[in-house]
């Protein structure tokens, strides 16, 4: 274990981005978190959550894949891909740490993504233990504990000092690197891993069970009436899938540049009409059955792909963001029975 | 740098090589790689992406046998952008290719010494005509074979010059024909696809291999079903739109399957454990 006051964490993440881009959570305008490059003098957020997950990292909003230049009847392909920097993400929830896992699942599954996997191999995760969950969190439901992350390194935040355990070879790497760290005894993480654990046994959602769902339970959830109503009021607007850490359905277009043409691929939604819309037919024609195809998929088919894990991780940020409130804890409730309320 | 590491979405560059005109919205492309060898090896029932850059991709079955060592060849309906920029292509023209994707027909487990029977309807016979040919190329390996197929008219059965000239000349396997209605010039039989299967009456010892639009699916399943056919003895393909080819993109995601991966073969009982979204 190893320490750094508050008052020196600036010349931490100085040392830290000395070798590798570094990514700290920042305080925007009007209330908004998002993840910026450090730079002197730059002050880490204390908000619970950043707006946008970490996924952004791993697998952009948009990314050109390749371009090609086409003359008259021939076409010469550009490998676009470059080797990605170093990079440090520091402050990354449980949650959000776990949701990586789940996305690995998908891109380094043979056939592995190459994009993905690149920025996987040069990222570090600085995970940071939830010293303040809200109420719209539920890690706890997926067994995830907030107050011991995992990562390449994990971090405790107390009112005075920051607290680094190297958990992987990368993670023990950098540490050792960092001269502005002190040694310490793990006393004072484990006061604050009580501390957490008490308010995580408070939290309203505590007891929100996913035991009902998972592997092969197609069969029980997919024609339950309660889908309608579920669904009734979604605007297919794709809030959730977007701000969802574990979404990763993806679109890939042809974008004509001035001297060829990119191809890129961007972000998707199932939420979307035009998501399986083919020229000879479409296989979802309404709200409701693609509103159950994004629950049906993080609570009964990913688990059935991949040995139960479910791809939710309750960050809660599907609850706080969708517009008409309608998000995965009520899909969990109304179909698998209330919890203990 | 990351130019040796493999990324199955980067295509290769292909060549089409030769286009027949099949039916008024049939083309049949074959495609080479530039230095003139086949792009894959495939299995019969596979797909793979063709793409023009800025026009867009898109996943098409192999029509072309394995068992074809010169080239592949994909037939193609007319019908949105990918395919209707294909249809104004001319011979020369260069295209991306990748694959082959998706699990193909099990001819070399479930299929081997079994009597076969294929049925498709209009464009539906391009994939089956892969398994087709595949079959007839290794006869010994196979018993009885039948084929039943239909389509509009005359002028919508593709592949005509080949099934004439090839399957039925092939005294080792009877072929069906059939048209929707009444033609000049046909006098052959008239009417749709599962009834004609039905008035043939095949011994339920088959293994079927059904693939057409969808309504001509479902009711040649239940005149098979009528004959005394099982659904584990009845193969289809399926076709969802999909954009990745790997299972990654999510598009093609019907419960717990992935067409592109986990297909586009299914069993006709292992359909029926998936939701109707397909």
């Amino acid at each position: 274990m190893k320490k750094c006051l508050l008052s020196n964490s600036n010349a931490l993440f100085n040392e830290i981005s000395k070798n590798a881009k570094l990514y700290i959570p920042v305080d925007l305008e009007k209330g908004r978190v998002a993840y910026k490059e450090f730079s002197d003098g730059m002050v880490m957020s204390d908000a619970l959550k950043t707006d946008r997950s970490a996924k952004d990292f791993f697998f952009p909003q948009t990314e050109t894949l390749m371009a090609f230049k086409t003359a008259g009847k021939s076409i010469e392909i550009t490998d676009t891909r470059s080797e990605t920097e170093d990079f440090v993400i520091f402050g990354v929830r449980a949650c959000d740490v776990k949701s990586i896992e789940v996305l690995d699942k998908v891109f380094l599954a043979e056939p592995v993504d190459s994009y993905y996997q690149n920025r996987r191999e040069h990222g570090i995760i600085v995970s940071m233990a939830c010293s303040k969950p809200s109420e719209t969190c539920f890690c706890q439901t997926f067994g995830i504990d907030a107050s011991m992350p995992e990562g390449d390194i994990v971090c405790y935040k107390t009112n005075d000092a920051l607290y680094l355990d190297g958990k992987t070879e990368k993670g023990k790497a950098l540490i050792e690197k960092l001269g502005v760290l002190e040694d310490c005894n793990d006393d004072v993480v484990k006061e604050e891993q009580q501390k957490i654990k008490e308010i995580l046994n408070k939290l309203p959602l505590k007891d929100l069970k996913a035991d009902a769902f998972g592997k092969d339970k197609t069969d029980e959830f997919f024609n339950r009436p309660e889908w309608k109503t579920l669904s009734e009021s979604c605007l297919g607007c794709g809030t959730c899938t977007f701000v969802c850490p574990t979404c990763q359905c993806y679109d890939i277009k042809d974008f004509k540049t001035k001297t060829g043409v990119e191809r890129f691929r961007c972000w998707d939604s199932c939420m979307y009409s035009d998501f399986t819309k083919m020229s000879a037919g479409q296989p979802r024609l309404t709200q409701l059955e693609r509103f159950r195809q994004r629950f049906m998929h993080k609570l009964v088919y990913f688990p059935t792909n991949n040995d139960g894990m479910f791809s939710c991780v309750g960050c809660g940020r599907c609850v706080a963001k969708c517009p008409i409130s309608m998000n995965i804890v009520k899909v969990m409730k109304t179909l698998g029975g209330k919890d203990d309320e | 740098m990351m130019n040796n590491i493999k990324e199955p979405l980067i295509p290769n560059v292909c060549v089409i090589t030769d286009i027949r005109q099949d039916t008024p919205d049939v083309k049949t492309f074959r495609v080479l790689t530039l230095d003139g060898k086949k792009p894959f090896i495939h299995k019969p029932g596979q797909c793979a992406m063709l793409s023009m850059p800025g026009i867009g991709e898109a996943l098409f079955s192999i029509t072309s046998s394995p068992t074809n060592t010169e080239y592949v060849e994909f037939s193609i309906k007319k019908c949105g952008c990918v395919t209707s920029w294909l249809h104004a292509a001319e011979v020369g023209q260069q295209i991306t290719v990748r694959g082959p994707y998706g699990n193909g027909f099990p001819v070399e487990t479930e299929f081997k010494g079994q009597d076969m029977l294929f049925i498709a309807g209009g464009i539906g016979l391009a994939p089956v005509r892969s398994v087709i040919n595949y079959v007839r190329d290794n006869r010994a390996n196979y018993g009885k074979v039948d084929i039943v197929y239909g389509s509009r008219s005359k002028d919508d059965l593709v592949f005509y010059k080949e099934i004439i000239d090839e399957w039925v000349a092939d005294s080792s396997i009877n072929v069906h024909l059939t048209i929707d209605r009444e033609q000049e010039g046909w006098d052959g039989h008239v009417g749709f696809v599962p009834t004609y299967v039905k008035e043939l009456g095949f011994e339920p010892n088959k293994t079927a291999v059904l693939c057409g639009p969808p309504i001509m699916i479902k009711f040649t399943l239940q005149g098979l079903g009528e004959l005394g056919f099982d659904k584990k003895q009845v193969y289809t393909t399926l076709e969802l739109r999909m954009k990745c080819g790997i299972g990654k993109c999510g598009r093609c995601n019907v419960g717990s399957k992935y067409v592109c991966k986990d297909g586009p073969v299914f069993r006709m009982d292992q359909l029926d454990a998936l939701p109707d979204e397909y």
